[in-house]
């Protein structure tokens, strides 16, 4: 088995006297799609927070690339190459593709925007994800449909070059085909060798695309499996605290 | 095609990513498809200056025939300096109605500068320059503290320049003195809105603007090729180019005729004309080409957004209050050299005049839409309805009513064309 790229443990968290997070272990690997399944307030978004470098973990060990790393703020973690797409999309309605695809990080020269190259590189990036459904790429997002969106805020990954790539809820809002869609947006992105982590409460989804399930249960890791090797009664059973699994962490 | 139905037949991968044809850039094809793809971008909402520019012709013939006057080379020359004191204030609002807050101190913190400016002159007996850089200052102080309290301190930007809107008239009354009154004497400020350009000057500058835009499109152009992405036809540009020259030469040759009644003559583009187009050259350059303008619509359209890809929010809410403060000072300065005296009421009355001439013009309040050449756009429509209505002699409560209409007009245009661009007529 190849190494993780990044692996957390003993990953704790608590806001006050409620401890959210209570020693998790994590593991995701380059190329591989790693689905986070748990309840509502499992603790699902505050690891990925922390991930993010939103908000800190208390205590424990993340190791990044083999390498112990500190996640303390935003910019740490985008140095690293880690990138969350949220829930909300977080896109400007009244700018277009490509401008929301470089947002923060335009190309210029001459102290002003080299459109052609931002142009150029947005094709690019959606065309490695085999996005065909984007007439141009000069479009407003304000025209896009759903699946669309979240296409371009998962193509952004791949302009940053990111190599772990979270993906919160993904298919939340999302009808059949364009969940479809998604799916295989993912697939893809995660075939550009990039580490993805996607939480969803869909189970379909989550073993259609998934390589590995973790399943977090009030504030711990109580499995980690390849999806080959368990089933979807099994997940449910973890994720209900009503099933507990027996084998070694995946 | 429904979007479910486009989004299904278009899933199917590929075999090998790399390979395929590029996505397009709505740059292809040739002026056929540009004209059909402008036609499909106005139906679907993104309307932008063209209500404003329809409602410009509209009105311009309706004027024409009710008054012998109004198309003279005079009211014209006329209509221009009426018109750039509120061009001013409309471009200086612009800057912080794109990120959805506004400025109701625009006017009067132009007014304070002013007043201090006059005072300092008048009394002090300070040079000219010193004085108008204090007036300056001034501005980027107070746009600084707005600022602060809106960016910072997060206190709605209505309040805070609504403070500021009374406040700072009671400051130009105490610089000022109940019922003072001083005249402006420095001919260089009377020259901006009173002297014209010579005549040759009027063509050089409309040359400089032909050459620029022929400059920045080939340019843009080069770049594009250099990165290996298609251009629109060429044809396009040197349409654009003739427009340019074609109605900058009707307005600088009719600026050109004698428009003198006596014996002296008047002729040339008045002074403020280069001024105001310059400031609008500059700011449309820094809106749509430098990575603060990108940031600006960024955090107008999406705050969270912007913050998240790593834009300092706060930062450009508070340069944006700045900027508009100090180009107020300049739409005050331009007011106080037409009318040749500074008094304590000195901006009051102007700012919702302003904020009607961005949205006239297609600024949307929502912010995250428009541009500076909308509000100039907008404010042209609000002087041509106020120097028309008085041509025909109309009692000034016409005028101001009127100029309500249209307001509600052109606000209404703004959200229905935001529903059908996708959005909803309240604010979400």
């Amino acid at each position: 088995m190849d190494e993780p790229l990044i692996s957390l443990t003993g990953v704790k968290k608590s806001f006050g006297p409620v401890s959210v997070l209570r020693g998790v272990d994590l593991k995701a690997y380059p190329g591989k799609v790693t689905a986070l399944v748990g309840d509502n307030g499992a603790g699902k978004s505050t690891l990925i927070k922390g991930l993010a470098g939103v908000q800190p973990y208390d205590e424990g060990e993340v190791r990044f690339d083999g390498e112990t790393v500190t996640l303390h703020n935003p910019r740490e973690a985008s140095r690293l190459g880690i990138e969350v797409v949220y829930q909300d999309l977080a896109l400007a309605d009244n700018l277009d593709i490509v401008q929301n695809m470089f947002l923060g990080r335009e190309e210029t020269s001459w102290g002003t925007f080299d459109e052609g190259r931002m142009e150029l590189e947005t094709s690019k990036a959606l065309q490695q994800l085999s996005v065909r459904t984007v007439k141009s790429v000069r479009q407003k997002v304000a025209s896009l449909s759903g699946g669309q969106r979240q296409t371009v805020a998962i193509a952004r990954s791949v302009i940053n070059k990111s190599r772990l790539v979270i993906l919160d809820e993904p298919t939340a809002a999302l009808g059949v085909a364009q969940t479809e869609q998604v799916i295989n947006l993912v697939k893809r992105l995660a075939e550009q060798n990039v580490a993805v982590i996607i939480i969803s409460h869909n189970l379909a989804d989550v073993f259609k695309v998934a390589d590995f399930i973790s399943v977090l249960y009030l504030g711990q890791m109580v499995a980690s499996v390849k999806t080959v090797d368990t089933s979807y009664d099994d997940v449910v059973g973890y994720i209900t605290g009503s099933k507990t699994y027996t084998g070694e962490p995946a | 095609m429904s979007t479910a139905a486009r989004d299904a037949e278009t899933t199917e991968a590929s075999p090998d990513p790399i390979v395929g044809d590029m996505i397009g850039s709505g740059v292809e094809g040739g002026v056929g498809d540009q004209v059909r793809a402008y036609f499909q971008r106005l139906r679907g909402g993104e309307m932008g200056a063209l209500p404003a520019i329809g409602g410009l012709v509209v009105l311009a013939i309706l004027f024409a025939f009710l008054s012998p006057y109004f198309l003279t080379e005079r009211n014209f020359a006329n209509l221009l300096t009426q018109a750039a004191t509120l061009v001013m204030l409309g471009m200086a609002l612009v800057f912080v109605i794109l990120l959805g807050e506004i400025d109701l101190s625009a006017g009067v913190t132009g007014g304070v500068a002013m007043c201090a400016f006059i005072v300092l002159v008048d009394v002090a007996k300070w040079n000219t320059w010193v004085s108008l850089g204090v007036g300056f200052l001034i501005g980027i102080a107070t746009g600084a503290f707005i600022g602060f309290f809106v960016a910072r301190v997060g206190i709605p930007s209505f309040v805070v320049t609504l403070g500021l809107f009374l406040g700072f008239q009671g400051i130009e009354l105490i610089i000022i003195g109940n019922g003072g009154l001083y005249n402006v004497q420095d001919p260089a400020i009377l020259a901006i809105m009173n002297n014209n350009l010579p005549i040759w000057g009027g063509w050089v500058m409309l040359a400089i603007m032909v050459l620029i835009s022929i400059g920045t499109s080939f340019w843009d152009r080069r770049r594009r090729s250099t990165a290996g992405v298609p251009n629109r036809a060429v044809v396009l540009v040197w349409i654009k180019v003739l427009v340019v020259a074609v109605i900058g030469g009707i307005v600088v040759g009719l600026l050109s005729q004698n428009r003198g009644t006596g014996f002296i003559k008047v002729e040339g583009v008045p002074i403020v004309v280069p001024i105001t187009l310059a400031i609008l050259w500059i700011g449309t350059f820094v809106l749509d080409r430098t990575k603060y303008g990108r940031y600006l619509y960024a955090v107008g359209g999406n705050a969270e957004a912007a913050r998240r890809s790593g834009v300092n929010v706060i930062r450009i809410r508070w340069i944006a209050f700045i900027i508009c403060s100090f180009l107020a000072v300049v739409s005050q300065l331009f007011s106080i050299s037409k009318v040749g005296s500074v008094d304590p009421s000195a901006g009051v009355a102007i700012v919702l005049s302003g904020v009607a001439a961005a949205v006239v013009g297609g600024v949307s309040l929502f912010g995250g839409r428009g541009r500076l050449m909308h509000a100039a756009i907008g404010a042209v429509v609000i002087a041509v309805i106020t120097n028309g209505l008085g041509l025909l002699n109309l009692p000034a409560g016409v005028n101001y009513a009127v100029t309500g209409g249209v307001l509600i007009l052109a606000a209404t245009v703004d959200a229905v064309s935001r529903v059908r661009a996708g959005g909803s007529l309240v604010r979400h």
